[in-house]
């Protein structure tokens, strides 16, 4: 049993407070920590709110440069080993604010990052949005999003004439239990960082 | 220490009038600003170099020139000069001319550009931009050098024995400085040569001009120019003063609310916290700039932007008279401050040709070795 600490960070793109995006969220950090724990692998989890961050977000595209807080936010975000990416469907994509977050994320720094995709929406005629725009996003960012992704819908979470969707809950230990698996198997990250171990002149010079 | 102005030629217009000045006002401000740096005892002057509006300064080197001719003491430069779609033959022929034209008071910034259209209109593609600036240079540092080039590459014609003139004057090519915000092989390229290293960061908070810098300096020990804190660096500021610092921040908010180059973001006083902007009395001014060295370590040559954003000739003006006013005070503290072992100044056409006559006649005297770069044609 590998009893290397792993960290995840979940990004939420929720917008009240609570908000049914957030709650997801937590759903699938809890099934994701519970099954590395089953595996004997101690987790640590920071849940990124991106409510908190949106001026941030809106100065950096202007500026080009982040706030400390962003930054320091991006870092410990690329920094993980698992990552939790949920947002609401607006307009028959993730929200603005989601797409905001990436957006300053340099390009190529998820490469590899295992990913568990979540959604939420009003109604379950959305759900697909996940597979058409949010799987191509990381796809084009090089992340590793695993499988099944989850989406809940209003009805999701329980109606008066009814408990909750038993499907749901078994979709969260299924998509969790496969973030755990991808972030077990993958190797540290090598990143070379470029400003402490710079590529040495001679080599730039060979047109290295 | 040298303390300077430098402008990007940005034509803007004034936010509070809605007037826009002509190419041939903001040419002749400029012209206005350089003397008026000089006489108020600034050590330096630096211009641009842009190929699309709303800029104006296309060739500095001829602006540059006619500024020498109106001037006596202070040093001219750029900010920058472009060495990715420049050819490097002509930034060779071109500098020397002004190096003789004004008599040695002459140096210059090398950047790369970052707005891709200019790229193509010069043959060049701006995703080639590092490899432009490592190989460029690589011959420009060449032709300063060896009278006779034979040279091969991969972004130019060949050369065959050519010469490149006039040779700089007394021998001396003129000191280079490398101007990059973020890309760490710029910094790495600075420090191989043992040229200098200058980093606008007015628009960047401190982290990355900390790790810019910490870089240029450890690479230039590497590179056996001697320790990592007598490395040549510069910076940019960026101020606009009153004697009241209300005053100074009621003033220049509508151009700093209004001026595309801040993109409209968030508040002065916030950009003012994370950046080197700096609005207030020329106290704060100061304060602030000393405070440079605790990111940057003790450095040669500070710039300030001052005339940007649609502000009219006579506040630039005022603004010159003022830094005329504070850099007395601020080359004090610097130098209080900076060790005995660490220049003040960068190197100079009179202090590098001092430098070579005393090599001349004790020719055993320890120099700093430069590194020969490997040839650019033979990569593989």
């Amino acid at each position: 049993m590998s009893s290397e600490a792993r960290s995840l960070v979940a990004v939420s793109a929720g917008l009240s407070q609570p908000s049914s995006t957030r709650l997801l969220a937590d759903r699938l950090v809890a099934a994701t920590e519970r099954s590395l724990r089953e595996r004997g692998v101690d987790v640590s989890t920071e849940v990124v709110e991106l409510r908190d961050l949106a001026q941030d977000l809106v100065n950096n595209l202007l500026t080009g440069f982040p706030s400390e807080r962003l930054r320091e936010t991006i870092e410990r975000t690329l920094a993980a080993d698992g990552l939790i990416a949920v947002t609401p469907i607006f307009s028959a994509s993730y929200s603005g604010l989601f797409k905001l977050f990436f957006d300053v994320v340099e390009r190529d720094r998820l490469a590899g990052m295992p990913v568990l995709l979540g959604a939420t929406g009003g109604t379950a005629r959305h759900s697909l949005a996940l597979e058409h725009a949010m799987r191509p996003l990381f796809a084009y960012l090089g992340a590793a999003t695993v499988p099944t992704a989850v989406y809940a819908a209003a009805e999701d979470w329980g109606q008066a004439d009814r408990p909750a969707d038993i499907g749901l809950r078994e979709r969260i230990e299924r998509a969790g239990g496969e973030l755990a698996t991808a972030v077990t198997a993958r190797a540290a990250p090598l990143r070379r960082d470029e400003f402490e171990d710079p590529i040495p002149f001679e080599d730039l010079l060979r047109g290295g | 220490m040298q303390f300077g102005i430098f402008s990007v030629s940005d034509i803007t217009t004034d936010p509070t009038t809605g007037r826009t000045p002509s190419e041939h006002e903001r040419l002749q401000a400029v012209i206005a600003m350089a003397r008026k740096a000089e006489e108020v005892g600034l050590d330096v002057f630096a211009l641009g170099e842009h190929h699309n509006p709303p800029f104006f300064s296309s060739s500095p080197t001829t602006t540059l020139a006619y500024i020498a001719a109106r001037t006596e003491r202070i040093t001219l430069s750029t900010a920058t000069t472009l060495i990715t779609t420049n050819d490097p033959v002509k930034i060779a022929e071109d500098y020397a001319m002004l190096q003789h034209l004004a008599g040695g008071r002459v140096d210059l910034m090398l950047g790369r550009g970052n707005t891709g259209p200019v790229y193509p209109w010069f043959g060049q593609d701006i995703r080639n931009g590092i490899p432009l600036a490592v190989e460029n240079y690589a011959l420009l540092h060449r032709l300063w050098r060896e009278d006779v080039v034979d040279w091969e590459g991969k972004f130019r014609t060949a050369l065959t024995g050519f010469t490149s003139t006039p040779r700089p004057l007394d021998g001396i090519p003129p000191f280079v400085w490398h101007g990059s915000i973020r890309s760490p092989e710029i910094a790495e390229q600075a420090a191989y040569y043992g040229d200098g290293f200058f980093h606008n960061n007015i628009f960047w908070p401190s982290f990355h001009v900390r790790r810019m810098v910490g870089l240029y300096r450890r690479r230039f020990e590497h590179y056996g120019h001697g320790p990592a804190d007598t490395a040549i660096v510069g910076l940019g500021g960026q101020i606009f003063m009153r004697r009241n610092s209300q005053d100074a921040i009621r003033e220049f908010r509508p151009y700093f609310d209004r001026a595309p180059v801040y993109g409209g973001v968030s508040s002065l006083e916030e950009y003012a916290d994370t950046t080197p902007l700096t609005v207030g009395s020329p106290e704060q001014v100061i304060e602030r700039t000393l405070g440079f060295r605790e990111f940057a370590g003790d450095y040669q040559r500070q710039l300030f932007l001052v005339d940007h954003a649609g502000l009219p000739l006579t506040t630039v003006l005022e603004q010159i008279e003022l830094l005329g006013e504070i850099v007395p005070v601020m080359r004090r503290e610097f130098e209080a401050l900076r060790p005995a072992h660490v220049p003040s100044d960068p190197p100079t056409h009179a202090s590098l040709l001092a430098a070579k006559q005393t090599d001349a006649a004790a020719p055993t005297a320890a120099t700093a070795p430069v590194p020969s770069p490997v040839a650019v044609g033979e990569r593989s």
